[in-house]
């Protein structure tokens, strides 16, 4: 026949953030690690290679970081004025920068020197990156146009002067070497192509484009500026989506390792997650300052965010947590497992399925037996208590429902009876409660009214819950005043849809807060 | 055409399967059960419903097998008579004419041609045990008045009374005392606890009573719980007893099983007992069968027991306490607060039905479908507790969402409230719940519905509760990126001068919502919720209230309590007509204009079905039944049938059925009820009804040993029914791939040769040669299938069994490599 029924275990609505297994994961970090800058950290740039050192470019320098070190393992500091874009090759042994003087200087990660010098550039060099191939740096700056060096020969191959303002932004394909975008203050996105020395493809983004980038299959774009961040078919150079979540323009892109979140970071100081299938906000982190860059590592381990303030902060992902310090349990062998189940049928054998055997809770298994006493003790432990009070109330409504509460209640010493009360003083004034913990504080209270006085304890909490009761019930009464106030302004109103929504907020409440002063009450003519 | 008859109120099934103990066969195959006016039959193994024996004009009160003929069944009733059935056809074989009313029915194996009933002779309330004696007569109906008297002051439950020791006793027990009348020496001794002399009030009255099969001791059941078996009770003096003890609430039934060994009780607590050796320490339990249980009887053969339920349900249990069939019919156990309904997808008739469930209870086979466990929570049955209980149910949207409210109400000022929504999975061919809404309101859900109209893109659902309001709830897109969902929120909350909402309804395209706050009636714009017009007649709270259908659907119908039918025309926003009528029960045909209002009046319900558009009713049947009418519903026809005539007309395409206060289901039809019922398979297997079960074979030698009568027959058995399975011919046909079979037509003659029997030579012989003829015609040239047909002669020799596997494996190699053969080439021509 039909099985035991466990107890329906009241679920409330979680309010506030939603936990997700987003939230859950972009959570899952270190409180950041702060590190002071010159200036305005303008680019955060990480190897793909290991140890994952990041360059950071602030003011005149360019800081090389390790993947845990506070200071900086490396700096770049031989800029004349404010250094731009330190972008680190494929193989992480190159780095390029660009500079407000318009030059264009290619580092060795091991040297201090400059080892190219590409001059050709009249404006501050805003974006500089590096091709497919390895060979190549493509750079654009503030005089409207965007060449293409050669690094053997640190000679410009190509120039594009088809941009209508500052180049503030730009991207290389990571699979064909020929390919790269860039993006203006003519609220322009373009893709170039080497081989044909004019664009390929242009887009318009509407405000002057502050970031793009390329996702890896390098089918889709990704373009920011203004407050919108909007997704571009690279195929077909169609507008795919326009995310506008934030309050302030959008400064910096970037996509998570696997590919599957996309993040952008704001002058609003918000970082926002994004899910790139549905294109929907996952999660959002919050910043001090402004945000200017962004960088995700290896298997997203650290975020890195620069800020106008100068400030760079780290945050590393928290470490798996070591758990069995105790000696493992000897476990059964395996074979005890699959005793009996590689038996295979013969002719004359009838099968028969042992009925599987559904897991109960504790509480579950003694209200089955009727140890009623022993499921309330068992939902009064501390653990349970704090953590699911709704599973002490449920327990406590099934009693209730069984008609044995009080059975349940009865009987306790001064130990087991404060701990009821110091649950009913916990949860009493909670709305959702309420009904249940009044019926229960009713209960408790025409049990041991006899013996009040015994005990100091269990007066203490008494008294505690009467107070808590008169409390609630000022409480009441000043928002049915409240109500009451509103209520003569909605009257006054012409519209009258409203008025019906807000009049019936907790009008029964004060009705059951009533009865339980009564009982109070009489407790206080016993002291 | 369907003949034109009067239109006459019957009984549509769903009648009591729990009155009386149930019986089995002597097989165990079958279990009879009285219901209503009929003995139904069904089987054991497959619930189904093998057999419907109708022939007595009053409720069925007893049956018993025949002991002399097990194939046989007695059977008494109200209606003074005792039938004698042949069980297996269904044909009644006998008539006697007892002439009083008949309340139980006992049978005795050595009193041969003598059965004992319960009978009131004189007074009311005075019943007495009588034996009848059965005359032989060839003749269809007997008059058998031969009655002698045996006890008399006896309880009329059958419960009450039990045959002991092969008939040598008889013990009956009413009220404080045990009377055992003695057969031999025709004398009765009486005994009465000690403990009920001097208390006045005490509890221990007795309430049941069974015997043991073969020793001398009785089991009572009691009041207060205990169980007492007397043993000594030929002695005035010497008389003991022993006290076992489990049940907290009255023992309802007691059973012995077949041998004696153990005792099984039931009661109020919804557990099989099973006390093993009469011993307290030794019990089983079987819990959590759903009801009271009110009676438990055992299968002569004694492998499997069954218990009857206060819901209307019979459970059949296996020796080792394994419930393994329930026959369950409409439960009836309770009220009914959610009124009829009618499912759109099954068509089944949905009600209240076990605490906390809704059951779907199909029409047309008198048979519960499913039950929907709305509350779900363990049911606890205990007198004097509060339950929660389902009050409001309504499908919508064609059937894929139901809405149930569930409530309890400990005190005036703890209202429990709780709304849940349910949405049809079709995969699983169920109701999944989706959405659970607590304390939807603050004071009762007084109606909820569902907007059916077919326009309309969002499922929306309508309460109106006491505290004033009425709420619309509206299905919303509650997914985010990780999992689609859907679920209900508010969307609007409307009110009239806080007057208590009573009733709501949506008219047929959805536009108008139509709520009534005691007196007045409300319309509100669906698609805004701004309130249109108002309706007030004063004449009491508006009890139904309807809008009209199709020609109609500019009226609105409203019935008050102070007995007033009022129809509003919703375009001129007047009153068109308003009639006196005392309503209880309104319902609109889902497929007509027309209504069905049932009446109530001193003398008992009328029926009027009328049209919102005319004033005079269609149709008026006068006293349709002597108790208030409660609930009623149209259900669809399946097939629309064709009455001519006007008054008839409105049941064309939906039947009107009804639920009195003593939930009985009616309806209205022109045919009898024994046209309507038709049971699930009329045809019965005749074979052997002998008991054949391996339980019978380990019980049954045993007996043979004393008896030594069914010996050889039983060896026959056992040699003639060889399992299909064993022969090792057939397994081998079954189990080869069916590409490398050959042709059906081969084997044939060989399956058909392989489960001959090796005994009946003779037949073996002429079927093959059959085969061979045809055999003949069919074959082609090839020499290796006729080659084949005569080696399949020869194994219809008893005796060459493993020469078949070894012919089957030689003709299955040719015809593979036959087959690999043509293969091939077909390879190569492509």
């Amino acid at each position: 026949m039909a099985g035991y029924k466990p107890v329906a275990i009241q679920t409330y609505p979680i309010l506030g953030e939603k936990i997700t297994q987003d939230t859950l994961y972009w959570n899952n970090y270190k409180t950041p690690v702060q590190i002071k800058e010159f200036g305005a950290v303008t680019k955060v740039d990480f190897s793909s290679q290991p140890p994952y050192n990041y360059a950071v470019t602030a003011s005149s320098r360019i800081h090389i970081y390790g993947r845990y070190s506070q200071e900086p393992i490396k700096t770049f500091s031989r800029f004349k004025d404010t250094a731009y874009c330190a972008t680190f090759r494929q193989d992480g042994r190159l780095l390029v920068a660009g500079s407000e003087d318009g030059g264009v200087q290619l580092f060795d990660i091991s040297g201090r020197a400059p080892l190219r010098q590409f001059e050709g550039h009249t404006k501050a060099v805003h974006t500089v990156d590096f091709t497919a191939d390895k060979y190549h740096v493509v750079s654009g700056a503030d005089d409207y146009t965007v060449k293409l060096w050669d690094i053997p020969n640190s000679k410009e191959i190509l120039t594009f002067k088809e941009h209508s303002d500052y180049v503030r932004c730009g991207c290389a394909s990571k699979l064909n070497p020929d390919l790269f975008v860039t993006g203006s203050y003519d609220h322009t996105v373009k893709m170039f192509d080497a081989r044909t020395n004019k664009s390929v493809l242009s887009v318009e983004h509407g405000q002057p484009v502050e970031s793009v980038l390329l996702f890896p299959s390098g089918g889709l774009l990704v373009s920011s500026g203004g407050r919108y961040v909007k997704v571009w078919d690279m195929l077909k150079g169609q507008l795919l989506v326009s995310l506008k979540n934030h309050h302030k323009t959008v400064t910096c892109l970037c996509l998570s390792s696997s590919g599957q979140r996309l993040l952008s970071g704001s002058l609003d100081r918000k970082v926002k997650v994004y899910s790139t299938t549905s294109y929907k906000v996952v999660h959002s982190f919050d910043y001090a300052a402004s945000i200017l860059s962004l960088a995700l590592a290896h298997e997203d381990e650290t975020i890195v965010v620069g800020m106008t303030n100068g400030i760079l902060s780290v945050k590393h992902r928290k470490s798996e947590a070591k758990k069995d310090p105790l000696p493992r349990r000897r476990r059964p062998a395996y074979r005890t497992f699959i005793k009996g189940k590689n038996y295979m049928k013969q002719r004359d054998d009838i099968l028969i399925n042992r009925p599987t055997k559904k897991h109960l809770e504790l509480y579950d298994r003694d209200l089955k037996n009727f140890r009623i006493s022993k499921a309330l003790d068992r939902v009064l432990e501390p653990s349970c208590v704090i953590k699911t009070p709704e599973v002490t109330v449920s327990i406590i409504k099934e009693l209730n429902r069984r008609g044995v509460l009080a059975n349940a209640l009865a009987g306790r010493d001064e130990k087991e009876i404060s701990r009821v009360l110091n649950f009913l003083i916990r949860n009493l004034s909670q709305p959702r409660f309420a009904p249940v913990l009044i019926n229960a504080a009713e209960i408790i209270i025409d049990i041991y009214l006899p013996v009040i006085g015994q005990s100091p304890v269990v007066d203490k909490k008494f008294i505690l819950l009467q107070g808590l009761v008169e409390k609630e019930i000022d409480y009441q009464r000043e928002l049915l005043e409240t109500l009451g106030m509103m209520d003569m302004l909605f009257a006054t109103m012409t519209r009258q849809e409203s008025s019906s929504l807000l009049e019936h907020t907790s009008v029964e409440f004060p009705d059951k807060k009533k009865t339980a002063l009564c009982c109070l009450n009489r407790t206080k003519k016993n002291f | 055409m369907v003949e034109e008859e009067s239109i006459r109120v019957v009984h549509c099934g769903g009648s009591e399967l729990n009155f009386r103990r149930a019986v089995f066969s002597a097989d165990s195959k079958y279990i009879f059960c009285v219901s209503g006016d009929f003995v139904k039959v069904y089987s054991t193994a497959t619930e189904e419903c093998v057999h419907i024996l109708h022939g007595h004009r009053n409720l069925v009160t007893g049956i018993q097998l025949n002991p002399n003929n097990p194939l046989q069944l007695y059977s008494c009733s109200f209606d003074g008579t005792i039938k004698l059935w042949d069980y297996l056809d269904g044909i009644l074989i006998k008539t006697f004419i007892v002439g009083h009313k008949l309340h139980a029915l006992f049978t005795l194996a050595h009193a041969e041609d003598s059965v004992f009933v319960i009978t009131n002779k004189e007074k009311p309330d005075v019943f007495q045990l009588v034996s009848v004696k059965l005359p032989k007569s060839s003749s269809q109906e007997i008059e058998a008045k031969e009655l002698s008297f045996v006890l008399d002051y006896i309880n009329q439950s059958p419960k009450c009374i039990a045959f002991g020791n092969e008939g040598e006793y008889v013990a009956a027990v009413r009220d404080f005392y045990l009377s055992v009348y003695f057969f031999k020496k025709k004398t009765t001794s009486r005994f009465t606890l000690s403990s009920s002399r001097n208390k006045k009030h005490s509890k221990n009255n007795f309430t049941c009573v069974a015997c043991h099969p073969k020793e001398d001791c009785i089991a009572s059941g009691h009041m207060d719980g205990k169980i007492r078996l007397w043993r000594n009770f030929d002695d005035d003096k010497k008389y003991t007893y022993t006290c076992l003890h489990w049940h907290h609430d009255m023992v309802m039934d007691l059973a012995f099983s077949v041998t004696g060994t153990s005792l099984l009780s039931g009661g109020r607590e919804c557990v099989l007992v099973e006390w093993r050796d009469a011993a307290e320490k030794n019990k089983e339990f079987l819990p959590r069968l759903g009801s009271t249980i009110e009676h438990i009887s055992v299968s002569p053969a004694g492998d499997l027991f069954c218990t009857s339920h206060s819901d209307n349900k019979i459970i059949v249990i296996h020796r080792n306490l394994d419930a393994s069939a329930v026959i369950q019919g409409l439960v009836k156990d309770r009220s009914i607060f959610t009124g009829l309904m009618i499912d759109p997808r099954t068509k089944a008739l949905v009600l209240n039905g076990k605490p906390g469930h809704l059951q779907f209870y199909s029409l047309q086979s008198d048979k519960q479908l499913y039950n929907l466990d709305i509350i779900q929570q363990e049911y606890i049955n205990d007198d004097g507790l509060i339950q929660i209980e389902l009050t409001k149910a309504a499908f919508g949207c064609y059937g894929n969402w139901l809405a149930t409210v569930e409530q309890r109400q400990e005190k005036e000022t703890e209202l429990e409230l709780q709304m849940k929504l349910w949405m049809y999975n079709k995969k699983t061919q169920g109701f999944v719940l989706n959405t659970k809404i607590s304390m939807p309101h603050d004071d009762h859900i007084t109606a909820l519905c569902f907007c059916n109209a077919e326009k309309s893109e969002i499922p929306t659902l309508v309460t109106a509760s006491k505290d004033g309001y009425f709420k619309v709830w509206i299905l919303t897109d509650d997914s985010d990126i990780y999992k689609k969902a859907v679920g209900w929120t508010c969307d609007f909350v409307g009110s009239y001068h806080k007057y208590q909402a009573t009733n709501c309804c949506f008219s047929e395209d959805g536009s108008l919502l139509a709520v009534s706050f005691e007196e007045i009636v409300t319309i509100w714009d669906s698609e805004t919720w701004e309130l249109k017009c108002t309706f007030c007649q004063r004449a009491g709270k508006i009890r139904h209230l309807c809008f009209g259908k199709f020609t109609c659907s500019k009226y609105l119908l409203g019935g008050t309590e102070d007995g007033i039918l009022c129809c509003w025309n919703l375009l001129s926003c007047t009153l068109e007509w308003s009639t006196k009528l005392n309503i209880r029960v309104m319902e609109p045909d889902p497929y007509s204009e027309n209504f069905a209002a049932v009446s109530q009046s001193s003398e008992g319900s009328d029926l009027f079905v009328f049209k919102p558009s005319e004033p005079r009713p269609l149709y008026i049947q006068k006293n349709i039944s002597r108790e208030e009418v409660q609930w009623g519903v149209f259900v669809p026809r399946d097939v629309p049938e064709l009455f001519s005539s006007e008054a008839h007309q409105w049941l064309n395409r939906s039947q009107f059925y009804f639920l009195t206060k003593s939930q009985s289901l009616l309806t209205f039809s022109t045919k009898s009820p024994e046209e309507k019922l038709t049971p699930t398979s009329k045809q019965l297997l005749t074979e052997e009804s002998l008991p054949t079960t391996p339980f019978y074979f380990i019980l049954g030698k045993h007996r043979q040993q004393q008896d030594e009568k069914l010996n050889e027959t039983l060896e026959n058995e056992l040699v003639q029914l060889p399992l299909t399975e064993n022969i090792p011919a057939v397994n081998e046909l079954l189990h080869t791939p069916a590409h490398v079979l050959p042709s059906a037509s081969f084997l044939c003659s060989m399956f058909i040769n392989s489960l001959l029997l090796s005994k009946e030579t003779k037949s073996a012989e002429e079927i093959p040669d059959d085969v061979d003829m045809e055999e003949e015609k069919e074959s082609d040239d090839s020499d290796e299938e006729n080659d084949f047909t005569e080696k399949a002669q020869v194994t219809s020799d008893p005796g060459l069994e493993e020469d078949i596997i070894h012919q089957l494996s030689k003709s299955e190699e040719k015809e593979l490599r036959k087959l690999r053969k043509v293969d091939y080439s077909w390879i190569a021509a492509l």
